[in-house]
């Protein structure tokens, strides 16, 4: 049992990927690599591209086994609003931390259930299904916060965001934490195994006495779960929430994390680490753009050419050249269409 | 008269020689087919007898590779469906192929709507509609979505657009298929006017019973080749089937020992009472015991595949009840099924059995573990042998058990999707055509494991086309026609002759018997 995907050629892509983008970024800004310790928590480039890069990665996580089965979850930013709107304005009145963290996290698992729900119940198409909560979950996120942006000022939730644990930034840590957490739930048990074989061929596994509509309604549930986790962290680092703006376009993001993760739109087999190292590619261009000091014109542009390369670096005509690793698709399945569009400069 | 002009008695239509090929497999091969003014013609054959693939060359939508194709004496070569329909060609496929969300006027006029002053005359073309539908006693709504309707009165409006654009040749592609008695009824009617008026139809079916209430002739081909054109009145039914199926009936079957006659006394593992589904299957009894392979027999789409699939849980029965051990058994799901200790290998292994991408190992440990629950992982270990016992148990070839599945031939993977079942161990097996698509080496492997396992106890059931086949391996016979069981061949009466005669065999007419369910959606 593996966490990522098997074969080391098939991960080459990745972590060639992401090396050749952080010694871009060394090689622009000498200092990048450079890490110091300060009050007790480590600071530096390399810890700035982990720590903005947990959002998106924790979306990516979760977003990894939906996209496994088949599906895709366009509502994680909005609830990531949603997530940050409870947990802002539920500090502002007053509740305690673990009323707060207990209410903001119910929310994201009701969300994730909901578009459960419609996928594996009512068998609506995913893309239209969470497109339902996309929309209508900054609805509520600023039926919660009545529409203002709500500050607060408790250290206890605020931790989350910028504290540290053991010198690691908090947002680090939980990403992480639940990266290992999901990794143990599907790989030690037969979860992933089913993920994958709902994915690929849905009739066959339900035919095979695979429990569709229940492994359907776990995967979203606990994509919601991810992205609740993730509109915390937005909401502590930045002391309030905003929800016209928490999480805006970060399902783009993670969808992209997840592809050029190497894991396919079509469903299947599924690689969480290298959804991870997807997102954390997205992240150093993006942090190495900025500090690059290109005009930000050029953000997008750049951005959506590397990820080309990598994803060019999947398809199945060079696949060809490298050694066909045991078990694996031809990755060109894989549609780079998100690229371009994946926009939002996010420093 | 003159040799350039076609003589008066030239046929409606004459399509001679006809040939065509798809990367080199023969799908038509010199077949002759006559249809003549006034005629209702029945086009019948098995899977891949060439039946769609004479239909799409004469409606244009595939080019014929040779032969001539004639039209009241004149040579046709249509390019497309357009171009066909222009030369009196018109055709009606069993999925309607028109647009629900259109009104019914819309449809019926679409390409060639009454214009006025450059806008399209609504009003004229609902005037138009009604009098295009009505010799069909059809008084419909013609503004209301064509979707809302009934597939038979769709079908209806799909047959009266055809005729109204001056169709003298109607192909109808399996009309009856989603049809209930009372609608198949409605149908042959408008049918019979149409011949009345000269129109020539071509009717593509597998319920035999219609063939001979309506037809007037029928053509069979078989493997792309003609077998022959009858008189619908000077073909007898066991005649018709033979031809179908193109089985020498002398030619006997070399039979196995099916074991102890007192194995009809024990208690059936699994009895089913009235069991059914509406457009399915009609309600039918079955038991099954241990140690016995029963088999279902029939045509194409006389309702074997549906009653394995009801069996199964694949589709949900809407009558009858189900005992398994003597106990009321709920069959909602395959996971039902799979409790129960049913196992069923489907007829469409790469839609509905395997998973593709995923390797022999984990497509044989699957049932398993769906079984034992996600909680309950099987260790990697028992899994690989589980795995690779199965491989040489069955002969799988696989270099390895972790090999995707969907590279292996279809032979090894009925074999691994076997062995998925019998991993579960299951009591009762179900095989839907599975020897079908395989090579001859792997076809009797797996004919030699059914024997074996009905004589290790385990119950099996069995859907196959091959006759000699089934008479091999069967304690039991169930024979199906247009959906029903209709005969039940035990032990000694086990012979290929019997099933046919009693695929053949002729019941009171189904129409009168069956209670109406007219459903006239509006």
């Amino acid at each position: 049992m593996t966490l990522s995907a098997p074969g080391p050629a098939r991960n080459l892509p990745q972590y060639g990927a992401l090396i050749a983008v952080l010694l871009a970024n060394w090689l622009l800004f000498p200092d990048f690599f450079a890490i110091r310790l300060q009050d007790g928590r480590l600071f530096g480039s390399l810890i700035d591209v982990l720590n903005r890069g947990a959002p998106v990665a924790l979306l990516a996580v979760g977003m990894t086994m939906v996209i496994a089965t088949r599906g895709v979850d366009l509502s994680v930013g909005a609830v990531m609003a949603i997530s940050g709107a409870i947990a802002a304005t539920m500090t502002g009145a007053g509740w305690s931390l673990p009323a707060v963290l207990a209410a903001s996290l119910a929310a994201g698992l009701l969300c994730g259930l909901w578009n459960g729900v419609l996928v594996a119940v009512l068998r609506i198409q995913p893309i239209i299904a969470t497109l339902i909560l996309m929309v209508a979950g900054r609805g509520i996120a600023q039926l919660v916060t009545e529409g203002q942006i709500v500050t607060f000022t408790s250290p206890a939730l605020a931790f989350i965001g910028s504290g540290s644990f053991l010198t690691v930034p908090m947002p680090v840590v939980l990403t992480i934490v639940l990266l290992a957490v999901t990794a143990l739930l599907v790989r030690a048990t037969a979860l992933g195994l089913m993920i994958e074989a709902v994915g690929i061929n849905r009739l066959s596994s339900a035919g095979a006495g695979v429990n569709t509509p229940v492994v359907l309604v776990a995967v979203y549930v606990w994509c919601g779960l991810c992205a609740a986790v993730a509109g915390l962290i937005v909401t502590a680092d930045i002391r309030g929430a905003d929800a016209n703006n928490a999480g805006l376009w970060l399902e783009l993001d993670a969808i992209l994390a997840v592809v050029v993760g190497g894991t396919s739109l079509l469903g299947g087999r599924f690689g969480l680490v290298l959804s991870v190292v997807g997102a954390l590619i997205i992240q150093s261009m993006n942090t190495g753009i900025l500090l690059s000091g290109f005009k930000p014109e050029f953000n997008l542009i750049v951005k959506a050419g590397v990820l080309l390369v990598v994803l060019l670096l999947q398809s199945p005509t060079l696949t060809l050249f490298l050694p066909r690793p045991r078990g694996a698709r031809p990755i060109g399945t894989v549609k780079p269409p998100v690229a371009p569009t994946s926009g939002g400069a996010k420093p | 008269m003159t040799a350039s002009t076609a003589p008066p008695s030239a046929p409606l239509l004459a399509i001679r020689g006809l040939s065509k090929a798809f990367l080199g497999v023969q799908a038509l091969d010199g077949v002759d087919f006559t249809l003549r003014h006034g005629e209702i013609h029945a086009l019948l054959g098995e899977n891949g007898a060439g039946k769609s693939t004479l239909i799409k060359t004469l409606t244009g939508v595939y080019q014929r590779d040779g032969g001539t194709v004639a039209l009241e004496g004149r040579e046709i070569a249509p390019r497309g469906v357009e171009e066909a329909q222009r030369l009196h060609i018109g055709t009606v496929y069993q999925e309607v192929n028109l647009l629900p969300n259109l009104s019914v006027a819309e449809n019926l006029f679409l390409g060639r709507q009454p214009m006025r002053w450059g806008l399209v005359d609504r009003g004229a073309m609902r005037r138009r509609a009604r009098a295009v539908l009505q010799p069909y006693g059809l008084s419909v709504d013609v503004t209301a979505p064509l979707g809302r309707f009934s597939v038979a009165t769709q079908q209806i409006i799909a047959i009266a657009r055809a005729v109204d654009m001056s169709a003298k040749v109607l192909i109808l592609d399996e009309p009856t298929a989603s049809l209930d008695a009372q609608e198949v009824a409605v149908l042959f009617k408008v049918m019979r006017t149409l011949r009345s008026r000269g129109i020539g139809i071509v009717f593509v079916t597998h319920f035999l019973d219609q063939v001979y209430e309506v037809c007037d002739s029928i053509t069979v081909l078989r493997n792309g080749r003609l077998v022959g054109e009858r008189r619908t009145a000077d073909l007898p039914r066991l005649d018709l089937v033979a031809m179908m199926l193109g089985r020498e009936l002398e030619a006997a079957a070399h039979r196995i020992d099916l074991g102890p006659a007192e194995l009809d006394s024990r208690p059936p593992l699994a009895s089913f009472k009235g069991f059914g589904k509406a457009r399915s299957v009609e309600p039918f009894d079955l038991d099954i015991r241990p140690g016995e392979v029963v088999a279902l027999a029939g045509l194409l789409g006389s309702g074997r595949t549906e009653t394995v699939r009801l069996v199964f849980g694949m589709d949900r029965a809407d009558k009858g009840e189900a005992t398994v051990d003597g106990r009321p058994a709920r069959l909602r799901g395959p996971r039902d099924a799979v409790r129960l200790g049913f196992g069923f290998c489907p007829e469409d292994r790469k839609k509905e059995g395997i998973v593709g991408e995923l390797s022999v190992r984990e497509n044989i440990i699957l049932a398993l573990q769906a079984r034992q629950g996600w909680l309950k992982p099987i260790p990697r270990r028992r899994q690989e042998e589980i795995a690779d016992r199965f491989i040489r148990l069955l002969d799988i070839r696989t270099p390895d058990a972790e090999r995707p599945i969907q590279l292996l031939s279809g032979g090894n993977q009925q074999k691994a999707l076997l062995a998925r079942w019998l991993a579960t161990e299951p009591r009762l097996l179900i095989l839907d055509e599975p020897t079908r698509g395989i090579d001859v080496g792997a076809h009797a492997e797996i004919i030699r494991l059914i024997e074996r396992l009905c004589a290790d106890g385990m119950a099996l059931l069995v859907v196959s086309s091959e006759l000699e086949e089934i008479v091999a391996y069967s304690r039991r016979v169930v024979v199906l026609r247009d959906r029903r069981h209709v005969a039940e061949l035990r032990g000694g009466e086990v012979s290929v002759e019997r099933i046919v005669a009693a695929i053949a065999s002729e019941t009171p007419n189904p129409i009168a018997s069956e209670t109406p369910n007219i459903e006239v959606r509006q």
